[in-house]
């Protein structure tokens, strides 16, 4: 069996209101020296030993990720 | 209650996705208006005898992943998609436009409300100047009240996109006060065709008397001078050619001359 770990977060550019939301609040939570803050979807998946990168980043492409505005990462563990 | 009196009765058909929940008020809509509407599953594929197709608003698949990203791959869409290319007529309203940008069917994508709070109030739209086949152009600079009802109703494309979108007249309707962060306070926007049209707010609700006001008629009473078109065109290459060629608008199936029913 193979893990992959998939890191969704919006693209660059494209304002994050959960993630501007959050920053606020850690702000008004005293941590003042937080810059940004991004909030994105984390995904697992368990896949056959035969199930190649290549795939994951199509399934990406097509479904778990919009490319239109979002940025997706895969990490195989 | 009378129905609004139409020039011409159009078949259009519904499709009912997990978790759709304004069909009943479209098909309420269309019936007032004098329309035939019947409800079309997310697994069938049958879409030929329809002079249009509409994608009702709702939460499809539970809003799971991003709204309309599970339901871009239901049965159905292969069907509208091929329909949609044919140019014929799709309109998706509030989660049926996030499915037509998850399909690619328009352009964009919706993102979560700028200010992270569902949205369900009365908005004022001003109508653009677009090649849009749902309004009629008379309308352009008007204003039309709709309401929206949404968490995810943002609009977003890159710079080259939105270029693209006001070079082509594609930008069909925009809200007069800003209301949930979208570019250019787009509200919807349709394909270059203008086939396909994609908007947030509900027309729907706003076509009975009963609901206190009737704005929202304009979008459904319309398009069949568009169909009544393509029809014609149609027709017209049958009798040039003897047969339909493959540039046809529809290609994929003969059934469209058939549909429409032009009343007394």
């Amino acid at each position: 069996m193979k893990n992959y770990k998939i890191y969704v977060t919006a693209k660059e550019g494209i304002f994050n209101p959960a993630g501007a939301t959050a920053a606020t609040a850690l702000g008004q939570l005293g941590y003042d020296g937080v810059n940004n803050v991004r909030v994105g979807k984390f995904i697992e998946l368990q896949t056959k030993d035969d199930v190649q990168r290549q795939t994951v980043t199509e399934m990406c492409e097509k479904l778990l990720a919009n490319p239109v505005i979002e940025d997706f990462r895969i990490e195989e563990e | 209650m009378s129905a609004d009196t139409n020039a011409v009765s159009l078949k259009f058909g519904v499709v009912v996705f997990p978790g759709s929940n304004c069909e009943q008020d479209v098909v309420h809509a269309l019936h007032l208006l004098g329309h035939e509407a019947n409800y079309v599953w997310h697994q069938d594929t049958e879409l030929a005898c329809y002079d249009a197709i509409v994608l009702p608003g709702g939460f499809s698949y539970g809003d799971y992943l991003r709204c309309g990203a599970v339901a871009r791959f239901s049965p159905v869409m292969e069907s509208v998609i091929a329909y949609a290319n044919a140019g014929r007529p799709v309109i998706g309203i509030c989660n049926g436009f996030q499915i037509l940008t998850e399909a690619k069917l328009l352009a964009g994508a919706l993102l979560q409300n700028r200010n992270l709070k569902f949205i369900c109030e009365p908005a004022s739209l001003i109508v653009e100047k677009s090649v849009c086949k749902w309004l009629d152009p008379k309308l352009a600079g008007s204003v039309l009240e709709v309401p929206i009802n949404h968490n995810e109703g943002n609009y977003f494309c890159d710079a080259k996109t939105l270029a693209e979108l006001k070079e082509n007249g594609q930008i069909v309707l925009r809200y007069r006060q800003a209301a949930n962060g979208s570019l250019d306070n787009i509200a919807g926007i349709c394909n270059r065709g203008g086939n396909v049209f994609g908007l947030m707010p509900h027309p729907e609700r706003v076509c009975d008397f009963a609901t206190g006001s009737t704005d929202g008629r304009a979008f459904f009473s319309y398009i069949f001078r568009y169909i009544l078109e393509i029809a014609s065109n149609t027709k017209n290459n049958l009798n040039k050619n003897g047969s339909l060629n493959s540039d046809d608008l529809n290609s994929d199936d003969n059934n469209i001359i058939g549909n429409v029913e032009v009343a007394q």
